[in-house]
């Protein structure tokens, strides 16, 4: 089966600034393709692309396999987006709301199907109030009712988890996996936050100044086997120098103020808790996380944006 | 199409916003219509003060006068001026407004050229200032005719006066409020075309008023370097020949020749330039917004 997106040597230039650059990666069908990337990466901007709101410099993107800029109504048809904010008319109901996107995607569903769409995304009770009285996760939801009202192929979700509450972010999370494993759609999500995609994705793509840093599937970037133990005792230094001189010296990650962390495998984590105990250590908590948080930053902010922010 | 038309419509129409130009005729109209039911005489009387010495007016003569058809020209000559700012506070709206929003890049990510958009939304804003017009005609002219009664129609100029038969007038009140409705189309697609480059509607809205007063000024000033140069190219000063249907053809005994225009070759010059502006501004907003990245 061909991809449902590809884009090859993608380029935008606003003036003299480079946004994307020569850009290339392609997305599977009905996949969960996370695209990774820090603030002013370049993934809205190539989203926007995507989505033709924004032209690009150069380069080509190809939708279901037909090129974007000569098969454009045909290829939205098929595409439901939400960019950044899912901004709608807040002096309508959810319900007009709704139907205006469905009426604008070529297609007039009865108010029922409108109902069972508002329904799926926990809004049919407040159908009839107006956007305007809605929670932020209300419009969220309603955003992304209104981009699946077309029954479209491929959702592009441009950080579609940004300023909702942890409820929120579950039940996005929740019906992006609803709409890839259960309705066999192909979802491409944007997001700043690796816990996120990490959490829904089937691959990913890591972006960083316009630039493709990594591609590849989240089970291969990610090495379960390894992991980060940071460890808070009640005296760090004299703990740390004792690692530093034991068998655990090359587990030890560079320094920091607040805790110690060494990358282990994960089935050396028992036996460094004993060492730990052996060593008399207070320890007041252990923590273990994915390395691959922290190989995200490592690619993406090899320096931090200010100073005062750095461990 | 069609679809997409009555989805601006619906979305004009549920904005209160969009009442307010309404409301605002509606208080101008009445508030002129109870004065002169009130005081119509002492309006005709400053209206003959310049021709006192040529007419003597009856009580019952300045009744006469003071007829809907005079009452509806009255209303015409002082709103029509004031129009242009309640079509630019919807016109003006049409692109900003979404973008302001940010409802532009969601609708603009469903399946609909770019140009039909554009196009689909002026027609909206037309259809807005017809209605505004409509409302206005209703108000002015058929309100007036209710209220004072019907009769021959004194036209003031200043080089005096001239009647018009009753069953001569009511034509000629459509074809102004037709060409009226031409005039304040072009000025609702410089709103339109302004509104392509600002993502707030406050920007279109001013900038359209600015430029319709500092055009009428010029237009209204007698400056005879400007006569000829820029005046006859500022649609401003054609906005007004809508007056042009009320002036008559006289015979040779100086009586109006019911049915005859004094100069109609100058209204349907004025009306061409209008037109011209208005597919200049429309083309041009098109053109702008089809090439322009969407950021907002």
């Amino acid at each position: 089966m061909p991809p449902v997106i590809e884009v090859k040597d993608l380029t935008k230039n606003f003036k003299d600034i480079r946004a994307v650059d020569n850009l290339s990666f392609s997305v599977p069908a009905g996949e969960v393709y996370g695209f990774l990337g820090q603030n002013g990466a370049g993934k809205s901007t190539t989203i926007r692309m995507l989505a033709t709101l924004i032209k690009p410099s150069a380069g080509e993107i190809r939708l279901f396999g037909l090129d974007l800029q000569r098969h454009r109504k045909e290829i939205l048809r098929q595409v439901g987006a939400i960019i950044e904010r899912p901004d709608l008319y807040k002096y309508l109901t959810g319900l007009e709301n709704l139907r205006i996107f469905a009426a604008m995607s070529g297609i007039r569903p009865t108010t029922g199907k409108l109902m069972d769409q508002l329904e799926m995304v926990g809004l049919a009770e407040r159908a009839h109030s107006k956007v305007k009285t809605y929670s932020q996760g209300m419009k969220q939801r309603l955003g992304i009712a209104t981009a699946l009202v077309h029954d479209p192929q491929l959702i592009i979700l441009d950080e579609p988890v940004n300023g909702l509450d942890p409820q929120g972010i579950a039940d996005i999370r929740n019906l992006i996996l609803h709409l890839s494993k259960g309705l066999k759609k192909t979802v491409l999500v944007s997001s700043h936050l690796l816990s996120e995609i990490e959490l829904i994705a089937d691959s990913m793509l890591i972006i960083d100044r316009g630039k493709k840093l990594v591609e590849g599937k989240v089970n291969e970037l990610f090495d379960p086997s390894e992991t980060l133990v940071e460890v808070k005792t009640t005296d760090d230094a004299a703990i740390w120098d004792k690692l530093s001189t034991s068998s655990w010296k090359d587990d030890l990650q560079p320094r920091r103020s607040d805790r110690i962390v060494l990358k282990l495998y994960r089935s050396r984590v028992p036996e460094f808790m004993k060492a730990l105990v052996e060593m008399d250590a207070g320890i007041l908590s252990l923590n273990t996380r994915h390395s691959l948080e922290d190989y995200f930053l490592s690619l993406t902010s090899g320096q931090q944006h200010v100073d005062a922010f750095k461990d | 199409m069609w679809t997409l038309l009555k989805i601006e419509l619906f979305k004009i129409f549920k904005r209160s916003r969009t009442y307010i130009a309404f409301g605002a005729i509606t208080a101008i109209i009445l508030l002129i219509q109870v004065a002169l039911k009130f005081d119509g005489k002492s309006y005709i009387d400053l209206l003959m003060n310049n021709l006192k010495d040529s007419f003597d007016l009856t009580d019952d003569l300045k009744v006469k006068i003071l007829n809907g058809y005079l009452i509806c020209f009255v209303i015409l000559n002082t709103l029509l001026i004031q129009m242009p700012l309640l079509v630019a506070l919807v016109a003006g709206d049409s692109i900003a407004g979404e973008a302001n929003m940010g409802t532009l890049r969601l609708s603009l990510t469903r399946p609909v050229s770019r140009t039909q958009y554009m196009l689909v939304k002026f027609a909206a804003a037309t259809i807005y200032t017809l209605a505004l017009l409509i409302w206005m005609a209703l108000l002015a002219l058929f309100g007036s005719m209710l209220i004072f009664g019907v009769n021959d129609m004194v036209v003031f100029r200043s080089d005096g006066i001239e009647q018009i038969p009753v069953f001569d007038v009511l034509w000629r009140y459509l074809a102004a409020f037709g060409f009226a409705a031409v005039a304040l189309t072009t000025v609702s697609s410089l709103a339109f075309f302004l509104s392509v480059f600002a993502e707030n509607s406050i920007g279109p809205i001013i900038a359209t008023m600015s430029i319709v007063i500092v055009f009428t000024i010029l237009s209204e000033m007698n400056i005879p370097i400007y006569d000829n140069t820029i005046k006859p190219y500022l649609f401003t000063s054609h906005m007004v020949a809508w007056k042009g249907f009320f002036y008559v053809k006289a015979d040779a005994d100086g009586a109006t020749i019911p049915g005859s225009i004094e100069n109609l070759r100058a209204i349907m010059k004025s009306l061409g330039i209008l037109i011209a502006y208005t597919i200049v501004f429309t083309g041009s907003a098109v053109w702008v917004f089809n090439k322009k990245d969407i950021l907002s």
